[in-house]
């Protein structure tokens, strides 16, 4: 008699990969919900074909790396990079961005490296980095909010923009808050002055500070379901807060308050979201909080003196390449090791 | 006492499935036909047998004495009749055979005289304590089976602070440990007391996890009725592996035993609570150990504890509890994250078998792991790991064979708790990998050393070989010295050859070609005006290469 004998330990948790990025999405609805009252349908399109593009490329490339299409298929991992392009596009960009920006996602940082797992870069953050250096107008014309707006983009709308006829709508679209505020500052307004224009809100940008307090809300959620360690975001907005405090204490006319970058452009959506993608990010626990510092840190030098006016997808990437060292300088002392 | 517990990092909460095994009392199992008893049921030399085949021996009766310092002697579980003296599959994670003392039991369970020393053990010396444990056989009933005598040595410098009672019983599944507490406290104290005094050990922590209240409480009354001085019950979080010396020791004092040490070296004994039990059993009646409790749980109609001799063969025990539920898949010894899984049935049980795990596909919550993913470098199985490693950057480098990456991030420090398997959402069998690179660095260092030696060796030859080119090179020299000597001290010899004709030809013969070697010895002279130092050189150099000639023509 022969058993199946195998090595242990011979107890497993039911836990998946799939499950793990079903969580990533679910934590997501709060921020997409949001981001659809405020402004608008756009995304919604813009997520359905992101997903959809995802997993054709996805399915694409596998076959052709001669890999099994049903266990990666279900892994979910497509879908989520599909749908964190699709959230760090302007709601109103016509579908061409969206599609081109994912399958630069999945076929070239993603599969080309090897696939789930293996990719050395957050996929989402290079498509979305191809995309705003390629067509910067695009990527930086963003909808106004509803607070705003006249007009809200309800299906129909929104569906002939997706499309790409928005020249037919007047008064939709806008600077982002980060943008204005620093177009604005160029100009000789102090930053006093110019937080009281209409497109500042309750304590950042109106409208995305709301949609950024969802994406919180997800994060949270994150990490008490331990799809996420607390780490990265933590750090990551600690940093930003960090460093905005120092510069905001040193002179207020020139630089914006910390709750101020803390909640507006991709930071929390980064911070929970995008920095914390486990394949590309540090996993040592000290190297998770330099790397997640460290990214925050960046946004700031990239808002507050670089060429755009959000700095999440390069400051994520410029980290991304640093995690391995980063990991390398801070392996944690086994026990007993003194 | 304690204060406080401290925590360790690590580990993590697994589903009980104790309740199985718990609700009928520890029933004693019925002796089979043929018990297998194997020579090697602890860590260290296998012990030597001291019977004959087709001798009879008596329950109790030595069979098998202690090789060595660490090593335990084997004692016959009932009366019966010595089969035969052979190798026998042995529960080993390998499935190898192994020698084994084959007993036919008589039926008649006739003790040997027991001859308990009559004295108190307060008064007695705690190396004549130790030596009583030693003859019992007892080692560790946790699972590791280290000869417990040694552990109750504490050495010269030694110095115990503190007992740890563990019976903390953290895998899943396994509830023997817990009976044993329910129904036996006062035997537990009572070694605890024994073991107390042997290590001089100041203070006593009895550490139970706290999904065992029953247990806790049994200690905790038996303890309010037979106080024993410095002693508490502290209940520990359940947490896998709480249960680990290493992280029980770290719970419930704070301090990590240092890498390569023994809890001795912080002032601490651990002793699970059923070698306890069986140390009292020894010192109190003689009673050598000869049974032990084991749980069989899973897949098996009527789960419980039984009390089992040493030697019951595995299928004999799984029929005594109403055979499987279903068709058997696995068959595992020990818990469900450190037990291995056996191939076949017939081996028996050890001194050191807690458990034995039947999975029949009956339960959905233990079924072998899904389809493996590539890893995500999520950090779950390092957030999971109790000894701080890096599991996911152990996995990479174990699927790329670097094995000095491998022991830079430190494999050999990991327990194989499995911990980080449990957890990993990829289903990654990580464990496995870091056994077979351990084996693979093992591999390496045995080569390394093999071809250490043989380089030793290569070398040693060419010394050799080179000294005695040297030897015959001096012998040479003094032959020819020797035989110039005479050439030179006088000229007789010359003048008796002229006399003689043909050895005056012979002579001239041989100056002619000296004359002509020594004009063949006539360098080219390219070298005018030189330094002392290159003249010196070449003069050297000159010398030799005349020398080499000098040995190719003798």
């Amino acid at each position: 008699m022969s058993l199946y004998a195998p090595s242990s330990p011979h107890f497993h948790s039911d836990n998946t990969v799939t499950k793990v990025m079903l969580k990533v999405l679910l934590a997501l609805v709060p921020g997409i919900l949001t981001y659809i009252i405020i402004f608008g349908f756009g995304v919604v399109y813009n997520i359905l074909l992101a997903m959809i593009t995802a997993v054709v490329c996805e399915a694409l490339m596998l076959s052709l790396r001669k890999r099994p299409l049903l266990p990666f298929l279900s892994d979910g991992s497509a879908l989520v990079t599909g749908v964190l392009l699709a959230l760090s596009i302007p709601p109103i960009a016509p579908w061409w961005i969206i599609f081109l920006g994912t399958v630069f996602a999945i076929v070239i940082a993603k599969q080309l490296y090897g696939g789930l797992g293996y990719n050395p870069f957050n996929p989402a953050m290079v498509g979305y980095a191809m995309l705003l250096i390629s067509f910067p107008l695009q990527m930086t014309t963003w909808a106004l909010p509803i607070t705003i707006s006249d007009n809200y983009l309800g299906p129909m709308d929104s569906l002939n923009i997706f499309l790409g006829n928005t020249h037919v709508f007047d008064g939709i679209s806008g600077a982002t808050p980060l943008d204005y505020l620093k177009t604005q500052l160029k100009l000789g307004m102090t930053a006093a002055q110019i937080v009281h224009d209409k497109a500042f809100g309750v304590f950042a940008g109106t409208g995305f500070e709301w949609v950024n307090v969802a994406f919180f809300v997800g994060g949270i959620y994150l990490i008490r379901e331990k799809i996420i360690s607390w780490h990265i975001p933590l750090a990551m907005l600690g940093g930003l807060f960090a460093i905005s405090l120092i510069f905001f204490g040193i002179d207020k006319s020139q630089f914006a308050s910390p709750i101020f970058h803390v909640f507006s452009g991709a930071a929390i959506l980064g911070a929970f979201f995008i920095a914390t993608d486990p394949v590309s990010a540090a996993t040592t626990p000290v190297g998770r909080v330099i790397y997640g510092a460290g990214i925050g840190i960046l946004v700031y030098v990239i808002r507050t003196w670089g060429g755009y006016p959000d700095g999440v997808a390069f400051a994520v990437l410029l980290f991304n390449l640093c995690a391995p060292t980063i990991d390398y300088l801070t392996k944690p002392k086994p026990y007993g090791h003194e | 006492m304690i204060a406080r517990l401290f925590a360790f990092l690590g580990g993590v909460h697994l589903p009980p499935f104790k309740d199985i095994s718990t609700s009928t009392p520890i029933k004693t199992a019925k002796l089979p036909e043929q018990l297998i008893i194997p020579l090697h049921q602890h860590i260290g030399a296998s012990a030597i047998p001291i019977i004959e085949v087709g001798q009879h021996v008596l329950k109790g009766q030595k069979i098998a004495k202690a090789d060595g310092y660490v090593s335990a002697p084997v004692h016959a579980p009932t009366s019966g009749r010595i089969e035969a003296i052979e190798d026998r599959p042995i529960p080993h994670p390998s499935g190898m055979a192994a020698p084994c003392i084959v007993l036919i039991p008589d039926g008649e369970d006739e003790w040997i005289e027991l001859a308990p020393h009559g004295k108190d053990y307060r008064q007695m010396d705690p190396s004549e304590l130790r030596n009583l444990v030693r003859q019992a056989g007892i080692v560790g009933l946790g699972g590791a089976g280290f000869p417990t005598y040694i552990k109750h040595n504490p050495g010269p410098e030694g110095h115990i602070e503190t007992l740890i009672l563990n019976g903390a019983e953290c895998e899943p599944f396994i509830t023997c440990d817990d009976m044993l507490m329910r129904e036996r406290p006062l035997e537990i104290l009572a070694g605890l007391a024994i073991i107390k005094h042997a290590v001089g050990a100041k203070n006593c922590i009895i550490a139970i996890e706290d999904n065992k209240p029953q247990a806790i409480e049994s200690l905790q009354n038996a303890l309010a009725t037979n106080p024993i001085e410095n002693t508490e019950v502290v209940s520990v979080p359940t947490l896998y592996p709480a249960g680990s010396e290493k992280q029980l020791i770290q719970t419930l004092i704070g301090k990590q035993i240092p890498k390569n040490g023994l809890p001795v070296h912080i002032g601490v004994v651990c002793q699970n609570v059923g070698t306890c039990a069986a140390v009292y059993r020894a010192i109190e009646y003689g009673e050598p150990l000869i049974s032990r409790i084991v749980t069989v749980t899973g897949d098996v109609v009527r789960p419980c504890n039984l009390e089992v001799p040493i030697g019951m063969p595995m299928d004999e025990l799984i029929q005594q509890c109403g055979s499987t539920t279903g068709s058997l898949r696995r068959l595992i010894i020990g818990g469900p994250m450190m037990g291995f899984a056996m191939r076949q049935t017939n081996i028996p049980i050890i001194k050191t078998t807690n458990c034995v795990l039947i999975d029949a596909a009956q339960n959905e919550k233990f079924q072998p792991r899904k389809p493996v993913m590539p890893c995500i470098r999520c950090g779950s199985c390092a957030e999971a790991c109790p000894v701080f490693l890096l599991p996911q950057q152990l996995y990479w480098y174990s699927k790329s064979q670097e094995l000095d990456k491998l022991q830079d991030y430190h494999v050999f420090d990991c327990i194989e708790c499995g911990c980080c398997d449990y957890v990993c959402p990829s289903q990654i069998p990580l464990v496995q990998y870091y056994r077979h690179a351990k084996a693979e660095i093992w591999k390496r260092e045995r080569e390394n050393e093999k071809s250490s030696r043989a380089r030793d060796r290569h070398e040693f030859r060419l010394f050799r070989l080179e000294r005695e080119k040297q030897e015959k090179a001096a012998k040479h020299k003094q032959k020819k010295a020797e035989l110039n000597q005479p050439k030179t001290e006088s000229s007789t010899p010359a003048d008796e050859n002229l006399n003689d004709p043909k050895k005056a030809a012979i002579l001239a013969a041989m100056e002619r070609v000296k004359a002509k070697k020594s004009q063949q010895n006539v360098q080219p002279k390219n070298t005018e005006n030189l330094t002392t130092t290159q003249q010196k050189q070449v003069e050297e150099a000159n010398e030799r290469r005349a020398a080499q000639k000098d040995n190719k023509q003798e």
